[in-house]
């Protein structure tokens, strides 16, 4: 800066930052590669081109768009990248190929382009790819999941801690403790009815107990921990996450308030409401949430998105605790087994509200 | 005032679902499949332009602090027929279109038409105005059907359209859809009246 630049006189903001759109999204893609490097070791080269095919489908869609809307194309900001990419981790390794490239469209097509791009969209673009998957292609989003590496996709590998007499297991025991994911045997488990058949047909032994005990043992911790689990491509990989997540917080891209209190609330609840009638609880429970299913890539890369989030610091914490209790409370109660998507899309919505809620009283205004 | 005039405003000029943006409620309700959106526009039409005529020819005598009840008795006397004739020839449209049949009784557009054109007007003008809006209805909710159906079903009156290969998608048939279409079709709407 030479002599005469400080002699600029204009209006305000006189402090500038090199923080740039395309500054922030790269770097929150390259947070996103170890997900993606653990996601291709466990299920191979197949979840990288889906990663990928989401990802460019993304761009090519947002291309398009810009072209024909005539205004400049503004791809190389990797926006729309992260964007596809996201949503592809949403999807299972065993998807159809046309799957991420569908979601994609949606997601720039109607959930940012029609608003008018990047800054403008009500909701994550990713999220509602996703919703629009699960509600347009149910079967081709919940089946045929890839198995992990070298363990159970539900997360229980030692059926002999379950039953001494492996003849115990009927037919739906069996099909319980090889779910597609922990969750799903965990809200299978809420089921009493279900719970007392499966007790009945092991002949009278605490099979439910058991297996719900099995989830939070620490070699199955352990599985959700690392991601050798079942579960959409980017998602099951905590460690991977975190990773990515230390480096957005050292790079001050994300704020740490919404992720805190999403997963701070999930704790809570889940230690205080995680037991199933009958069986108990664990104090391990609340780890086994917090790992399973998208927490993390929804805690930190998800609902810390600038566009639909708060802007005011409580505001953020309002929204991080709503999602955490709309989470728990599909987990618990809801039809599915894991809330974090409907959660963050529903806070959301939500966002003007609290932002208009948390409005800090400006200097030298009176409070009526 | 002209006859033909009236008769083709409601089908581009005052589309009643896409510029007036009335009757919402069967537009995203029964418009899964095109054989339900004929039948409501249909049935609609029917209704609209019977109590066009009735409302018209009693505008005189009607006392204007009671004319909304006067308009709904009308109205419902003739959706009830509606609804029975329904239940007796086209049992199957009348149960796919179940409750949105006497719900007609509180659609927007015959309610409004009654009142701000039929209340006003003479009989020969009222039905010109009645079979353009009606015709207009049953075209739009014809065209969000055809949308829905096809992307929703693969198909178009229940016969196939698409490839066996082609995994419908079944948000188009779900309440998202109705808004997405509903609202991608308004655009579309604007923007061919932009360019004009």
């Amino acid at each position: 800066m030479n002599s005469q630049d400080r002699l600029i006189v204009s209006p305000a903001p006189h402090v500038h930052d090199k923080t740039t759109v395309k500054n922030v999204m790269w770097n929150v893609v390259l947070a996103l590669v170890p997900a993606l490097l653990f996601a291709t070791y466990y299920w191979g080269v197949r979840a990288l081109l889906l990663s990928l095919t989401g990802a460019v489908a993304a761009v090519v869609c947002e291309a398009l768009i810009q072209k024909l809307r005539k205004v400049p194309v503004t791809v190389h900001d990797g926006s729309a990248f992260l964007t596809g990419l996201l949503l592809a981790f949403n999807i299972h390794a065993g998807a159809p190929i046309w799957l991420p490239i569908v979601g994609a469209f949606f997601a720039i097509g109607v959930g940012k382009q029609v608003f008018g791009g990047l800054g403008n969209n009500p909701v994550n673009p990713a999220l509602l790819g996703r919703a629009f998957l699960l509600a347009s292609w149910p079967t081709q989003m919940t089946a045929g999941w890839v198995a992990a590496k070298d363990s159970a996709m539900s997360g229980i590998n030692n059926l002999s801690r379950i039953a001494t007499n492996l003849e115990q297991l009927s037919p739906k025991a069996y099909e319980l403790v090889t779910s597609a994911t922990p969750l799903k045997v965990a809200q299978t488990l809420r089921d009493s009815s279900f719970v007392a058949d499966i007790n009945a047909q092991a002949g009278g032994i605490d099979l439910g107990g058991r297996i719900f005990g099995s989830l939070t043992e620490m070699e199955t911790l352990k599985s959700l921990f690392w991601g050798n689990i079942g579960g959409c491509i980017g998602e099951v990989s905590a460690f991977a996450l975190l990773l990515g997540a230390a480096y957005l917080l050292y790079k001050n891209i994300i704020e740490w308030r919404i992720p805190l209190y999403y997963i701070g609330t999930v704790f809570v609840l889940t230690f205080i409401f995680g037991g199933i009638p009958g069986s108990g609880t664990s104090v391990m429970l609340p780890f086994f949430h917090i790992f399973s299913g998208g927490l993390m890539l929804g805690a930190f890369f998800m609902a810390t998105d600038y566009t639909t989030t708060p802007i005011t610091k409580r505001g953020r914490i309002i929204f991080g605790i709503g999602c955490g209790l709309l989470t728990v409370m599909i987990r618990f109660v809801g039809g599915y087994p894991e809330g974090v998507s409907y959660s963050i899309l529903f806070m959301n919505v939500m966002t003007p509200l609290i932002d208009m809620m948390t409005l800090p009283k400006a200097f030298g205004k009176v409070k009526k | 005032m002209n006859f033909s005039k009236e008769l083709t405003k409601g089908i581009i000029k005052d589309n009643p679902i896409f510029i007036l943006v009335l009757g919402m409620c069967p537009t995203l309700a029964v418009t899964t499949s095109v054989i339900n959106a004929l039948g409501m526009g249909f049935a609609a039409t029917f209704v609209l332009l019977c109590s066009n005529i009735i409302i018209s020819m009693i505008k005189n005598i009607t006392p204007p602090k009671i004319r909304i009840p006067v308009y709904i008795v009308v109205i419902a006397s003739f959706v009830s027929i509606v609804d029975m004739v329904m239940a007796a020839y086209l049992p199957d449209l009348h149960k796919s279109l179940g409750l949105f049949i006497p719900l007609i009784v509180v659609n927007c557009i015959i309610l409004g038409r009654a009142e701000a054109f039929a209340s006003k007007n003479n009989v020969i003008m009222s039905i010109a105005d009645a079979i353009g809006m009606g015709l207009g209805f049953t075209l739009s909710l014809t065209v969000i059907g055809i949308v829905r159906e096809l992307l929703g079903a693969g198909t178009l009156l229940g016969i196939r359209m698409t490839p066996l290969t082609y995994d419908p998608m079944l948000i188009a048939i779900l309440a998202p859809g109705a808004f997405i279409t509903l609202g991608f079709l308004m655009a579309l709407m604007n923007m061919l009246k932009e360019k004009k």
